[in-house]
């Protein structure tokens, strides 16, 4: 249980730049998620906190202390590695209890530690077992357990539900969550799911191309996108993104249709901007709006989500709640409230909303 | 239709020959080779295991027996010591077995062993020795008490398993270095050490000798020893196989405290296990059957080695052949021993590794 | 097995206390560096300083052991070495038993690999067949690979003697005996016999790895074109073991260039030098005997090394093209 600084911290392998400056505070207690595309340095960031790789400047700082020059081992934190990482020819129990041995703790505080972990994680029969004689959810189980064991001031996670079947996928990211609950421990997980994401995180950092795109809580970020990156990457299915022209107050549309929309347009007069809509806040309308055909209609009982073309907008998805009749090629008319609209300027950086009072 | 199916018939026919139905040439061919190979390749190991067990007199024979063979003997009322057995025709033309009393000139006096009273004068071409199949195990015995051969023995093994466990640690050491540390010069160090290959010992006979005597190591087992346990086979076999031992394990390990030291050896050492034990076997093939730098590095009798003792015993004027035979057999039966145990294993490895 | 491995721990837990000073203050490229030292000490002191003294004894004269007590005498051995009237009669040269192990080399080098790795290549396309039993038959042709040179040497010279097993047999059959040691023709075929039934099975099980990697659809569609047997080996299995073929020609030549010990074991280097190799010649040069002449014997083994060389550079820059083939594929 600590606290952690980030500042400036860069990173390049030789003469490639993959980490362009990070700040960031993690603070005690906190699940911290690190969300990206793959490649964008996330595992390079948390692998630089873990002190597996050195940072080629900046700071670290843990509970106050820099930290850049000591080593993995003796900066108290914990890491769970995608693949497991673990000891194939140590049992279970030898796998938990190997670090503890490393650190020359008594036999008597190991044998209660590892007892603790493994009936914490439900793994206690199969504490004699070997690696390769546990199922996938297993050895993930006891890849936490080698980090509970050791107490860390921070856990590491990296990636760590990828290897698990989607069930599997779901049920241990609910006991991941629990189990930071029970331990109040500070936790920093990478993915680059953004359901987990959203599911686990106390605050999301979402990273591209080794640069911090926008910090904050999931709701925050789900809401309020910073830039075009950040709103397309969070939510399923993906927000619906339309070339659009500011008039007034209002947008103008690629075919012409006119929206109202709850943003402050003037800074981006006479721009060419982005209209940004997730597809839970379309809904048909019985006039008006935009037209489209929808080209699919997928019915999945509690939401229906329909995929349409518009010959000058292009594709948009649809997702309403409830079950809706459409037939494919049916012309549908598209509205949305204003408030739910994001429009992005000419640099893809979010503009902000206001408040109106008719909203 | 029944076109079709006809035709699908008389496909069946043209190539179900090939398939299961006749022998083909190769086949027969195969069977030959293979059957000959077992004759050419057992042959001489089992003739000379049935040699060993002959008396130096049967080994003089000629043609010999396939068997160790050697006179019957039977003991009789009356005689102190047992006598030899033959077969006599009698000049009545009937044939009995008779133990002959004496020799003297061209006739023998023979007895018959069931009522000692009886006795005949037979002419020695009319009698042919009753012979049994008896090893001289004393071939094996004898020059194990009277020569050094327990010694040579000793000797033998104290190099091959010294030598093999330095390998096995200095070789997987620089091997894991090599394998898991980014430092500058990695890549020369490599090339460096494979290149070594190019240079057998027999290149470097003398300037090795040099050094072996510069080290006081002349007539020393550590002189048989020392120069070839850093073999760029070993490292070049070990970092293979290291390489693919993820690195996230040895993170992990970082992570729990581990030293480098306790990595190498409680996590890396047990996980190249299986190409630990293929460099082990070779290992104790190649320093079993060491021949060369043995005869160089020593000249004291009680320090030679199996192989070289056997080769100096074989070398001297005397040949004394069923010595020399069952000592070969016994130089032999520890490399058999562990063949048949790890055979599977031996042969995929080299397969594997290309390695000899 | 742990009261076994409890000393083994002692023991490396005894050595982990330096070296965890030594990770301390040095850091990972200082236990780079401690994990590569003992290789390294023991490549330098055995093999990388040897290799140098040999240039420099081959340029020196005189009995003594050490190079202090060695004088310079520039390129005298080679000269001595080299002195001939004809390479092709080595009567004529000033070092004819030099020049009599350079021919029975190159006469073993060049029949033993031939004869090697044809039979290694029968008996590899033998055991690649489905036949019943593929693993017993694969460890009769590789068993006498692991025997010793000298075993090997004395179990064969056993049979070949005078009154040995094969001349009993030729008798049985109403032949005369053959003085098969002591005829130099015939000393010499049995020397090129034995070592290719010592050596036969390595090459056979690599030449079988080569085999199976051939992929078994090439053979089912020849199959399906009706391919004769001998048709399908030349034109499919020849062309793609080629590779692998030439990786064994290599390695049996390096081989076969330093033959010794059985051929010593059976024959002595005899009748006369019917069977006398360089490798003799630079062990008897240099250590057997009163008249022993360790530059004379350096120059022998540097003129012995170039030649290894440049097989050994042969062998690397057709294993990279193979890699190269095999990546294009
Ligand atoms: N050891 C390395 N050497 C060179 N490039 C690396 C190394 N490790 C990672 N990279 C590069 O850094 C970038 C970020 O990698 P990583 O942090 O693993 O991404 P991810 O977000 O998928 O975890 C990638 O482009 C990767 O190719
Ligand atoms: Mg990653």
């Amino acid at each position: 249980m600590s606290d952690l600084v980030l500042s400036s911290i860069r990173k390049s392998f030789g003469t490639v730049d993959v980490i362009h400056g990070v700040d960031l505070t993690v603070t005690d207690g906190e699940f911290v998620v690190f969300v990206g595309p793959s490649g964008c340095g996330k595992s390079t960031l948390l692998r630089i906190i873990a002190g597996l790789e050195a940072c080629t400047s900046g700071d670290i700082l843990l509970d106050g202390r820099r930290v850049n020059d000591v080593a993995a081992a003796d900066r108290g934190l914990a890491m769970v590695f995608q693949s497991y990482a673990l000891y194939p020819h140590m049992s279970v129990r030898q796998n938990l209890s190997f670090g503890l041995e490393n650190a020359r703790m008594s036999k008597a505080e190991i044998t209660q530690r590892v007892g603790e972990a493994a009936r914490m994680l439900r793994i206690e029969e199969l504490l004699e077992r070997k690696p390769r004689q546990l199922s996938g959810g297993q050895r993930q189980r006891v890849a936490i357990g080698r980090a509970i064991v050791r107490r860390p001031g921070i856990f590491l996670l990296d990636e760590p539900l990828s290897n698990l079947d989607a069930e599997l996928r779901v049920a241990m990211r609910g006991e991941l969550a629990s189990l930071h609950k029970r331990l109040a421990a500070t936790m920093i997980y990478v993915t680059h799911d953004q359901v987990e994401a959203m599911t686990m995180a106390d605050r999301i950092v979402v990273l591209r191309g080794g640069r911090v795109e926008q910090i904050g809580p999931p709701l925050e970020l789900y809401n309020r996108p910073a830039n075009r990156f950040v709103a397309g990457f969070l939510g399923a299915p993906r927000m619906n993104f339309l070339a659009a022209r500011p008039a007034g107050r209002d947008l103008i549309l690629a075919d012409g249709t006119r929206v109202p929309v709850a943003v402050d347009l003037a800074p981006v007069a006479g721009q060419d901007v982005t209209l940004g809509i997730r597809p839970q806040h379309l809904r048909p309308a019985d006039g008006g709006g935009i037209p489209a055909t929808a080209t699919l209609v997928e019915q999945l009982g509690s939401e229906t989500v329909v995929h349409a073309r518009s010959d000058a907008l292009g594709a948009l998805i649809v997702a309403v709640p409830g079950q809706v009749r459409l037939a494919d090629g049916e012309t549908v008319h598209l509205a949305f409230d204003p408030a739910d609209a994001h429009v992005f300027g000419p640099d893809d950086r979010a503009l902000p909303h206001v408040e109106t009072a008719g909203a | 239709m029944t076109g079709i199916a006809e035709s699908g018939g008389v496909l069946r026919f043209l190539t179900r020959r090939r398939n299961e139905g006749r022998i083909h040439w190769t086949d027969v061919a195969t069977w030959m080779w293979l059957i000959s190979g077992l004759i050419l390749m057992f042959g001489p190991v089992i003739w000379l295991g049935l040699s060993s067990l002959k008396t130096r007199a049967a080994l003089t024979e000629f043609p010999p027996t396939l068997l160790p063979l050697a006179t019957k003997e039977v003991r009789v009322e009356g005689f102190a010591n047992p006598l030899p057995l033959f077969v006599v025709k009698l000049e009545d033309g009937t044939e009995r077995e008779l133990a002959q009393v004496r020799r003297v000139g061209i006739r023998a006096r023979m007895v018959d062993p069931a009522d000692p009273t009886k006795t005949f004068d037979v002419p020695i071409e009319a009698r042919t020795a009753v012979r049994e199949v008896s090893p001289a195990w004393e071939n094996y015995t004898e020059p194990l008490q009277r020569f050094a051969f327990v010694r040579f023995f000793g000797n033998s093994l104290f190099v091959t398993i010294v030598a093999t466990i330095i390998t096995l640690i200095v070789n997987s050491m620089a091997a894991f270095a090599l394998a898991k540390y980014q430092f500058r010069g990695r890549g020369a160090i490599m090339a460096f050490i494979v290149s070594t290959l190019m240079i057998p010992l027999s290149v470097i006979l003398i300037p090795l000798f040099m050094v072996i005597n510069g080290l006081g190591l002349f007539n020393s087992l550590w002189g048989v020893i020392l120069p070839t346990v850093a073999t760029p086979t070993g490292v070049f076999l070990l970092r293979q196989y290291m390489l693919t031992i993820p690195d996230e394990m040895l993170e992990a390990a970082r992570m729990d405290k581990a030293s480098e030291w306790q990595i190498y050896w409680r996590i890396i050492l047990p996980l190249t296990a299986p190409a630990l034990a293929v460099l082990a076997i070779f290992s104790v093939m190649w320093r079993w059957n060491d021949f060369l730098w043995p005869l160089i590095v020593l000249s004291r009798q009680e320090l030679f080695t199996l192989q070289i003792g056997l080769s100096s015993f074989a070398g001297e004027l005397n040949v004394q052949w069923h010595y020399v035979l069952a000592m070969t057999f016994v130089t032999m039966l520890p490399v058999v021993f562990v063949f048949g145990l790890l055979q599977r294993f031996i042969t995929t490895g080299i397969a594997g590794t290309g390695m000899k | 097995m742990h009261l076994l491995l409890a000393p083994v721990r002692w023991l490396m837990h005894l050595i982990g206390v330096p070296l965890g000073w030594v990770q301390r203050t040095f850091g990972m490229g200082g236990m780079a560096a401690v994990f590569l030292a003992p290789n390294l000490l023991v490549f330098s002191v055995f093999i990388v300083f040897p290799i140098g003294v040999n240039v420099w004894y081959s340029f020196t004269g005189g009995a003594a052991l050490f190079p202090a007590g060695r004088v310079f005498v520039g390129t005298e051995q080679y000269d001595l070495l080299l002195a001939c009237d004809s390479y092709l009669d080595p009567f004529s040269c000033r070092q004819d038993r030099f020049w009599k192990g350079v021919h029975n080399t190159a006469f073993f080098v060049v029949a033993q690999v031939a004869a090697m790795v044809a039979a290694a290549l029968i008996t590899a396309l033998v055991l690649n067949r489905e036949i019943r039993g593929r693993g017993f038959w694969r460890a009769v042709f590789f068993f006498p690979v692991l025997l010793s040179p000298v075993v090997v040497g004395l179990m064969w010279k056993w049979i070949l003697l005078r009154d040995g097993a094969l001349n009993a047999l030729l008798v049985s059959l109403g032949y005369q005996r053959i003085e098969f040691l002591t005829d130099p023709q015939w000393a010499m075929f049995w020397v090129i016999f034995v070592s290719v039934w010592a050596h036969l099975g390595f090459y056979a099980l690599i030449l079988l790895a080569g085999l199976q990697a051939i992929p078994h659809d090439v053979y089912e569609a020849a199959k399906m074109d009706g391919t004769p047997a001998m048709r399908v080996f030349w034109r499919i299995t020849l062309p793609l073991l080629w590779p692998t073929m030439l990786v064994v020609l290599v390695l049996a030549s390096i081989r076969a260039v330093q033959v010794f010990d059985d051929a010593y074991v059976l024959t002595g280097g005899g009748p006369g030098t019917a069977t006398f190799f360089i490798v003799q010649y630079i062990y008897e040069t240099g250590f057997a005997g009163a008249a022993r002449n360790l530059g004379l014997a350096a120059a022998a083994s540097m003129l012995m090394a170039l030649v290894l060389v440049v097989l050994t550079l042969a062998q690397l820059g057709i294993t990279a093209w193979r890699d190269r083939q095999e990546g294009k594929r």
